[in-house]
């Protein structure tokens, strides 16, 4: 065994202390527009470069690599590779706007950016963003995902058919592998045809090409979500009013992939120094961005595809000490070129590791057994296993893969209907092939989709290239299996994957969680596959029987903003707001959310809390008059001629035999005889109902209706209209409330005996139709006025009006709350929960006995509905006269608690404080609480038990006299 | 993100449909006739097998009316949908 320093590594050890001082900027060489400088920052230092840059290719070009530091080992990392895939060069951005974890490789330059390398972990940023994102609908014939060549060649054929195209692909131009390589077509540079095939997309109508924009989703039925980058690279020139990131939802009839493939890495020991790149990434900052990623290059390969990236270097003037190729036999073609260029070319020999402290300073040398050990000192060592192809949205769609010895990847194993797969995506790595493939995928999904393929021009022909010798595959090389890095960014080694295996894992799945290899932002492009095959090699068994873990969108990260879109703060949910909402707001009520709507909840006067403003709205409806704004309430219009049967097969009680002109109270239950929704409901005319909901229930009782009319009774000649948002309804209430009505509708004679109560009567008020209902839900005498919502505020300020003389005072849904409650008035969602029956609140009163039938019947005579230990509505009473107690809080029997479990008797569904009784009071659901009336209970209360006295709900005015005024 | 046909309306968006259970289980013609057992079986009990399955649905957020559905449970895939008045279709 032997060590020989190279001659070489002396070279290189003085090329790159030269380097550092200038450049790494070729000329004549990139894409990037030299004529202007943009400046920028990478941890406090100042460099520049230009547009066309991505932060990464600027980065080299100044000779940085290193990014920072791993998040468990904390060892350097750096750039390594030139887009998506690269797992290791994450950079913070602070400006213009603070985002963690970006891929300097994929980062356009823009002037002034300022960024830091990142140690571990990025952060957040600490101010709103005030970015817009937006989203926007697309629809198609074809989706080609992918503006590479198989991609270009695809739209181009499906456009010039006629077909509808979307045409997506991440970079900032098109062109895909074309912009990294010296490709030539039609014997001119392969670019030229690029720029040509986008002109023509561009002059065909129906066809939308959107670059910057990575489809990262890809779901069922031709559904794909993708997300433009819309001002980012445009710097301080960017429109205000753009948004910066747009999610595309493009359903498309044929999906048609041309994503391309990813440069595997093969494994070896320190593998992730910062210089250490896939060949192909090197090979793409010199051609596209112009940059040379390193002065003294060692490639290491098994595939022919690395040979270029050596023999460009080396010709834009890099020193290339080695290519060491795994393989027995060099191709003859590469090997010469080599030869031609001062090469040396080792054939049957691996990296087996790397020295370097901030950056890889050489690579180590040795053929399959160790021996003839050798250390070439280089500023850059290029690798490649091989190419993956990037099927990751076509394993999305629920695509099957098939591993492919000879690639040592997974390929699309299955046609799937209306999904595609052309070019590298599908294992076609020359570029003719891809050229013919994406032609010939995009006629199979014309065909597919009946469009006719008229005049499919000639397809452009590439230069010839050298046959290619068989790749090896290779996923590691032997060594100290605690510093060959699987997974870059996670520090996952292949340590890691055998500790995996030794603790039992047999499935790729497990492997994947247990190591968490692939689970990085980059969610494992260049570390699946290796990692998948180092397992099969750990367990025995062959890659294909092993498989592959399933690829979930979304292929890039995405910013929850971007994903979010519009629809966050006043536009995350809509707002409903009643006809008179200025009003409330002029007069000072305090909101509360009531589902989408905004109630007034108060309105405190000067000076007082809501405890004070709900003890002054209570007495004054009590002892005067008060007015609410009752319009959030669900309002059903119930018509056709069976409607009253409709009506009996829905609510507990008889609604068939209501008269026109009357109003009746109403339950409805669920088939299992639990309490759905309550309210009132007029009789208008014979064939025709008003059905008052809750206003959280309005939009459930709705469907509720049409599920049984549509489903069980379609025989019924009934039809239903929402009409909530049409009435505005205004209870005036209390004892004072008939001066008022009768002051502003002097033509109702609203006596006791002409105007009942459950009576309604239509007026008009200066020519507005105007209806009045005589129901209350404060056992107070009241009358509920119906007007529609553009007269309302006119109507409710008269009402205002006429009251003033009598102290009318308007009220909230709080003040509402505590009135019903000293009626024991449940509320739907608060004292019931979904296991409450009527029986349960005491209102067997309002379940019929006659009825034959209606839902939720039967459900009352099964045993357990008839347990009498159910939980049952009652009021608790404080002994202690000032105690509120909390809603929610559970009901006990002793004064002292047992050791738990505690037994539980129920619990506390409203609490208040009544004016009326001058003292707190609460409703509960308690088992067999009727049968407890009288009894002393308790309720913890912090580390208290709070006594309370258990009677009957109904606390204020029980004979209800104060009704009828 | 499939595509729903709904027998009025066509292909929709997945989301603007909502599940809505086993179909064709009738509501029982006399309640009151049914022992407790067999009124919990009605309310309570529903198949769920793995393959095809007859499910209602509702195009909640379109024309808001119901109609039945032969889907896969496995695969999510419909086979089939039909109207509420229509007898289950026979699917190879």
């Amino acid at each position: 065994m032997s060590e020989r320093a190279s001659e070489s590594s002396t070279q290189s050890e003085r090329a790159s202390e030269s380097s550092t001082q200038g450049g790494f900027r070729v000329p004549d060489r990139g894409r990037i527009d030299r004529a202007t400088t943009h400046r920028f920052t990478f941890d406090g230092v100042a460099y520049t470069g230009h547009p066309g840059d991505t932060l990464a290719s600027a980065l080299l070009a100044n000779g940085v690599h290193a990014t920072g530091t791993s998040v468990a080992l904390g060892r350097p990392r750096g750039i390594g590779a030139a887009w998506a895939e690269d797992p290791g060069g994450l950079v913070q951005v602070e400006e213009p706007f603070p985002e963690p974890m970006l891929l300097a490789s994929t980062i356009e330059l823009v002037d002034g950016l300022v960024a830091r390398s990142v140690a571990g972990r990025g952060r957040l940023a600490d101010v709103p963003d005030s970015a817009r994102y937006d989203a926007k609908h697309a629809h198609c014939d074809l989706l080609v995902v992918g503006a590479g060549p198989a991609g270009l060649v695809a739209a181009l054929t499906a456009a010039r058919a006629g077909a509808r195209v979307v045409l997506v692909d991440e970079h900032a131009e098109p062109g895909g592998s074309l912009l990294g390589g010296t490709d030539r077509l039609d014997g001119a540079p392969a670019l030229d045809w690029v720029a040509a095939a986008t002109r023509e997309l561009a002059g065909l109508p129906d066809v939308l090409h959107l670059q910057r924009t990575t489809a990262f989703g890809h779901y069922d039925d031709g559904f794909v979500l993708a997300l433009e980058r819309r001002t980012d690279h445009l710097g301080a020139a960017a429109p205000r009013n753009r948004s910066r990131q747009r999610v595309w939802r493009i359903r498309a009839r044929h999906v048609l992939l041309a994503t391309g493939a990813h440069e595997r890495p093969i494994v070896f020991a320190d593998n992730d120094r910062p210089g250490i790149m896939l060949a192909a990434s090197a090979r793409t900052f010199l051609h596209r961005y112009g940059v040379l990623a390193g002065r003294d290059a060692v490639v290491f390969t098994a595939d022919d595809a690395a040979y270029a990236a050596a023999v460009d270097l080396a010709d834009a003037g890099a020193r290339v000490h080695a290519v060491v190729d795994a393989r027995a036999q060099a191709p003859a073609h590469w090997r010469a070129e080599c030869e031609r260029r001062g090469i040396g070319v080792r054939t049957g020999r691996f990296v087996t590791g790397t020295e370097g402290t901030d950056r890889v300073s050489a690579a180590l040398v040795a053929d399959a057994d160790g021996g003839e050990r050798e250390r070439i000192g280089c500023d850059l060592l290029l690798v490649s296993g091989g190419w993956n192809p990037a099927v990751h949205l076509f394993s999305q769609a629920r695509g099957r893969l098939r591993y492919d010895d000879a690639l040592g990847a997974f390929v699309p194993a299955e046609t799937l209907p209306g999904t595609s797969v052309a070019g590298a995506a599908a294992g076609v790595f020359d570029l003719d092939g891809c050229v013919r493939e994406g032609a010939r995928a995009a006629l199979g999904a014309l065909a597919e989709l009946g469009i006719e393929a008229g005049g499919v021009g000639a397809l452009p022909t590439a230069d010839p290239v050298p046959e290619r010798t068989p790749p090896l595959v290779l996923w590691r090389v032997p060594g100290d299996e605690r510093a060959q890095f699987v997974d870059i960014q996670r520090d996952a080694t292949v340590a890691d994957i055998a500790r995996a295996v030794g603790a039992g894992m047999r499935n790729i799945e497990h492997v994947k969680r247990y190591t968490t290899i692939g689970t990085a932002h980059d969610q494992g492009k260049t570390s699946g596959v290796v990692a998948a095959g180092i397992t099969a090699e750990l367990l025995g068994v062959p890659v294909a029987a092993l498989g592959t873990t399933t690829f979930r969108p979304p292929y890039t990260p995405v910013a929850f903003a971007a994903l979010a879109g519009r629809n966050r703060g006043a536009l995350y949910d809509p707002e409903r707001v009643t006809a008179i909402h200025d009003w409330h707001v002029a007069r000072g009520a305090v909101f509360e959310d009531v589902g989408q709507w905004k109630r007034p909840r108060y309105y405190p006067l000067p000076g007082e809390d809501m405890e004070a403003a709900v003890l002054r709205e209570c007495a004054a409806v009590r002892n005067g008059v008060g007015i609410l704004d009752g319009s959030t309430l669900g309002k059903i219009d119930v018509q056709g001629p069976d409607a009253g049967v409709f009506l009996d097969r829905l609510y507990t009680n008889v609604m068939s035999s209501l008269r026109v002109g009357f109003v009746r109270y109403g339950v409805m239950c669920g088939a299992d005889g639990m309490v759905l929704d309550d309210g009132t409901v007029m009789r208008l005319a014979e064939d025709r109902f008003l059905v008052y909901t809750t206003t959280g229930g309005a939009a459930k009782v709705l469907d509720w209706m049409e599920e049984w009319l549509q489903t069980e009774w379609p025989d019924l000649r009934v039809h239903l209209t929402s009409v909530t948002d049409h009435w505005a309804t205004f209870p005036v209430v209390g004892p004072r409330s008939r001066d008022v009505i009768a002051a502003v509708f002097s033509d109702v004679d609203c006596s006791k005996d002409a105007f009942g109560f459950m009576a309604w009567r239509d007026t008009r008020l200066d020519g507005v139709p105007v209806r009045i209902a005589r129901v209350s839900f404060s056992g107070e005498l009241a009358y509920e006025v119906n007007v529609d919502a553009w007269h309302a505020l006119a109507v409710w300020e008269r009402l205002i009006a006429a009251g003033e003389p009598h102290g009318i005072t308007p009220y909230g849904t709080e003040t509402m709350h505590v009135l019903r409650a000293e009626k024991a008035y449940p509320i739907v969602g608060q004292d019931t929960d979904g296991t409450v029956t009527p029986q349960d609140l005491g209102m067997s009163w309002v379940v019929s006995k006659k009825k034959p039938d209606f839902v939720g019947k039967r459900s009352f005579s099964r045993l357990e509905n008839r347990n009498p230990q159910r939980k049952q509505l009652v009021a608790l009473l404080p002994h202690d006269r000032t105690v509120l107690l909390p809603e929610g809080s559970q009901v006990v029997e002793a004064d002292r608690l047992p050791e738990p479990p505690v037994p539980m008797l129920g619990h506390v569904t409203s609490s208040y404080r009544s004016a009326a009784l001058e003292r707190t009071f609460a409703l509960a659901l308690v088992k067999a609480g009727r049968e407890r009336i009288g009894q002393t209970l308790h309720v913890p209360v912090g580390d208290a038990l709070v006594p309370v006295e258990v009677t009957d709900p109904v606390l204020v005015d029980p004979e209800g006299a104060r009704r009828d005024g | 993100m499939q595509l729903i046909r709904c027998p009025w309306c066509g292909p929709r968006e997945e989301t603007e449909f909502h599940y809505g259970g086993q179909a064709h289980v009738a509501y029982p013609a006399d309640p009151a006739a049914l022992s407790d057992t067999e009124w919990a079986h009605y309310l309570f009990f529903r198949d769920n097998p793995k393959g095809i399955f007859a499910e209602r649905w509702c195009h909640s957020a379109g024309c808001r009316r119901w109609f039945n559905a032969l889907r896969d449970t496995a695969t999510y895939r419909f086979h089939a949908v039909y109207r509420p008045d229509e007898p289950r279709p026979v699917i190879p």
